[in-house]
């Protein structure tokens, strides 16, 4: 402990300083050439207590059924090379697979179908001369257990999305059968949020069909190969113009064998602009590895969402499973571009069905009585420890006072979201600091029975109280860090106040109320204590 | 020197036996409304349950409490209201379901018509809405509980016994269900904000148990001749009851303010402090070090 007392209050007196000019956008926002030097953000407050952004998402299921029957037919077109069925023809009509296989080959394809994919049933058959055609169709249950799937994987994927935006305390439901409805308080640029939520970020990796090159500007479109547009960006201008580029369908790999993306800037090939850079799993770079290397020499283009980002030429093998994606970018998209493909893509593109703002859960009502029953309850609080221990109460109150400015200039800097949670942890922060200074206080007075001068007396009091303070803080503060790393909503906005307090509580037990007695006892050098 | 307490000296430990009794029907109690929460069958709120969700959009301005209060006299009192900021659009969230007999929809249409003559309104929308805490949020918080369990063990251990980990985490846990067995038998609804007050409630525990353990560890420390543990649990308990007391005092003032003044969203949440409070102040005097005496007793 600093023996110092000058030290003492120059260490309090800073924090308070600092605690103070965070928390003056609260009451009054810095104007003119002060707002560049002085933080301007006020506290953020919780859905309950402000209200925020609402909207409803709503889930493409035809595209969605699309895309799984699409990837069906592939999974089912690999089945069938590897077991040695040949099939004449392939297709897909809505949600059904049509095969039409030799006659003879029949048992073979129903013994691949039977095996590997009991969810499709066979449905209408067609025989034609010694060729038989089938359709298969997935049954009802499992189309609704799919799409079941699908709506909780957008859900889990959004809620991801906004955990790494840094939104706190997001509200995110199922609403109906196939959309969700999102919460946020707080949302500085709505439109930057919205395009973090609504992304679909399918990645895809595909190569591009160089022979025929020359048929992207006329419109007609190979076999196998689709027309995407390319997007380049100049840094400069911000202007991005897109070419039409010819790609083969088939893609190569996409982003579900991710583990990492994250946002990296520099290197002379960049240009010193920011890029994400992305990181596969086991599989994923033991296919990059293979592709890389049957491809040198062509171009392998990054499509997200059916835009081209960039077609480098691969140049060499690549192993490692490690790949960046350019693109002119921002900061700010280079930011977001990684959170969603951490985050996964959606099962389907959304669609923004409602956009709107809305009030408070709790209701201005509540909020107003809430407010008034805790200014009275501090009141009852502090005149009674100033009944009860007189000076030394006053002494307590001014602690806590100075805990109560540290933690709201704390919530201020760290940009947390208060919520109802939220005060809860502040009031048994407040709580805990109170029980801190009685602890203090009837040692003080026990070490008084004793018949020690006052200087012992202050002195004992706090070193002994000091060890259960100390004990019963780090136990609440393991639990909150717990609490915080594993917690989810409000749980983590309850333990993120509480790390808070807890920390200030115990720097205000030494700092705050024991620099003041130390103060007054150097100064007045009383003969008896007022406690 | 104003005193409520005089140096006392109360026989806390001899009461045990009594105490014990009394603990394990409150945790059996505790422990069966944990399981109804987790089966679902306890009064759970519309953000664990999902439910419907109703746009109602009114003729002319309306006030959020007037709804609430409406809506509550009508016989559907676990209602969220949201307004649509800048508009006289309502989002009302209840737990209740359309059934055969009558859907949500008309029935909160005709609490509002029988109710708020002359507002004229319309129901924009009605859809059923899943649980804002889904399975996988209930997992994580079910083993971030567990971990912080585990974290207070080890540090308890660490700077006192082990067993006074276990019986510290055990008397958290007596008065967590406590208040839980309370709440289930007076049929209140458990949401978020209730979560929250549990929390709370075992940080108010711990540190409760923390601050005797000290004393008890401190009393251990000077004593001289191999005194009956006992005795010297007895002798801590007295020495901390002026703090339990006092600290106790200022809590249920600032809890009381909440309670009577805090209107309904604080009311059972206040509540829920406050009995946390009387359990957890019980179990740190009656449960935590008596735990460790019988243990120490066990093993001899």
């Amino acid at each position: 402990m600093i023996k110092s007392l000058k030290l003492r209050f120059i260490l309090v007196g800073i924090f308070l300083v600092i605690s103070i000019i965070y928390c003056l956008p609260n009451i009054h926002e810095p104007q003119g050439d002060l707002k560049k030097y002085l933080p301007s953000d006020k506290i953020h407050l919780g859905l309950d207590l402000k209200g925020g952004m609402h909207l409803l998402l709503e889930l493409d299921m035809a595209k969605m059924m699309q895309n799984l029957t699409d990837r069906k037919l592939s999974a089912l077109k690999d089945g069938m090379i590897r077991d040695g069925v040949r099939f004449l023809a392939l297709d897909m009509k809505g949600n059904t697979i049509a095969v039409t296989v030799k006659a003879e080959q029949k048992e073979k394809l129903y013994n691949l179908v039977g095996k590997e994919f009991p969810d499709l049933k066979a449905g209408a058959t067609k025989t034609e001369g010694d060729t038989l055609s089938v359709d298969f169709v997935m049954s009802e249950k499992e189309l609704a257990s799919l799409k079941d799937n699908a709506v909780r994987q957008a859900l889990e994927t959004i809620r991801n999305r906004i955990d790494q935006f840094g939104v706190s305390e997001p509200v995110i439901v199922k609403q109906g059968e196939n959309q969700i409805l999102v919460q946020l308080p707080g949302i500085k640029d709505p439109q930057r949020a919205l395009d973090l939520i609504g992304r679909t970020a399918q990645l895809e990796f595909k190569l591009v069909d160089e022979e025929n090159a020359a048929r992207a500007t006329s419109g007609s479109v190979p076999d196998g190969d689709e027309l995407l547009m390319m997007r380049t960006k100049n840094r400069e201008t911000g202007i991005a113009t897109t070419t039409p580029t010819l790609l083969k369908k088939q893609a190569l790999l996409t982003g579900e064998l991710l583990t990492d993306a994250k946002v990296s800037i520099g290197g002379e090939t960049f240009r010193n602009e920011p890029y994400v850079s992305i990181e596969f799993d086991s599989e994923g770079a033991r296919i990059f590895d293979k592709i890389t290397a049957e491809n040198v020499g062509k171009r392998l283009a990054i499509v997200l969402d059916n835009t081209v980002y960039s077609a480098p030429v691969v140049k060499e093998r690549i192993s490692g499973g490690k790949a960046s994606i350019t693109g002119g970018f921002t900061m700010e998209e280079a930011k977001d571009l990684a959170i969603v493909l951490r985050a996964g893509a959606l099962p389907a593109p959304v669609k923004v069905v409602q956009n709107i703002t809305i009030g408070p859960t709790l209701g201005q009502d509540s909020i107003r009585q809430g407010v008034r029953a805790t200014i009275l309850g501090a009141l009852l609080v502090v005149i009674f420890m100033i009944i009860y221990y007189r000076w030394s109460g006053v002494i307590a109150c001014v602690a806590l006072f100075l805990n109560l400015l540290y933690l709201l200039g704390a919530f201020s800097a760290l940009k947390a979201t208060m919520t109802l949670p939220g005060i809860a942890g502040i009031a048994l922060t407040i709580g805990m600091g109170v029980d801190s200074n009685v602890l203090i206080f009837e040692r003080i007075r026990e070490e008084l029975r004793l018949g020690k001068t006052v200087r012992a007396a202050v002195d004992g009091g706090f070193s002994k109280a000091w060890v259960a303070i100390f004990d019963s803080h780090i136990t609440t503060l393991i639990t909150a860090c717990v609490l915080f790393i594993f917690g989810t909503g409000p749980i983590k906005g309850f333990a993120i106040t509480l790390i808070i307090g807890m920390i200030i509580n115990l720097f205000t037990a030494v700092f705050g109320s024991k620099a003041i007695f130390d103060w007054i006892l150097q100064k007045f050098k009383p003969r008896t204590l007022s406690i | 020197m104003l005193e409520l307490l005089k140096s006392t000296n109360v026989d806390f430990i001899g009461f045990r036996k009594k105490a014990f009794i009394i603990s394990a029907i409150m945790i059996l109690i505790g422990i069966y409304a944990f399981v109804m929460v987790i089966i679902g069958k306890a009064n759970l709120s519309v953000d664990f349950t999902g439910g419907t969700n109703l746009q109602i959009r009114f003729a002319e301005q309306v006030d959020i409490g007037t709804l609430r209060k409406v809506l509550t006299d009508g016989g559907i009192s676990d209602v969220q209201i949201q307004e649509v900021s800048g508009t006289k659009d309502f989002f009302i969230k209840t737990k209740l379901i359309d059934s055969d007999k009558e859907t949500i929809q008309n029935k909160v249409a005709s609490i509002f018509a029988a109710q708020l003559p002359g507002k004229k309104f319309e129901v924009l929308g009605s859809n059923m809405v899943g649980p804002g805490v889904g399975k996988e949020l209930k997992n994580y918080a079910i083993l971030a509980v567990c971990l912080a369990m585990l974290g207070i063990i080890i540090y308890i251990w660490y700077r006192f016994t082990f067993i006074s980990g276990i019986a510290a985490t055990i008397a958290t846990f007596h008065d967590v269900f406590a208040v839980l067995g309370v709440f289930y038998i007076l049929n209140k609804e458990l949401n978020l904000l209730i979560i929250t007050a549990l929390l709370t409630v075992a940080g108010y525990s711990l540190q409760d148990t923390v601050v005797v353990f000290d004393r008890i560890r401190e009393n251990m420390g000077a004593m001289k001749t191999r005194d009956d543990l006992g005795k010297v649990m007895n002798r801590s308990i007295n020495e901390v009851l002026s703090r339990t007391i006092i600290t106790g005092i200022s809590t249920i003032l600032a809890l009381g303010a909440l309670m009577f003044a805090g209107g309904e969203v604080l009311l059972d949440f206040s509540f829920a402090l406050l009995i946390g409070l009387i359990v957890g102040t019980y179990s740190s005097i009656f449960v935590a070090s008596p735990l460790v005496l019988m243990w120490r007793k066990g093993i001899k």
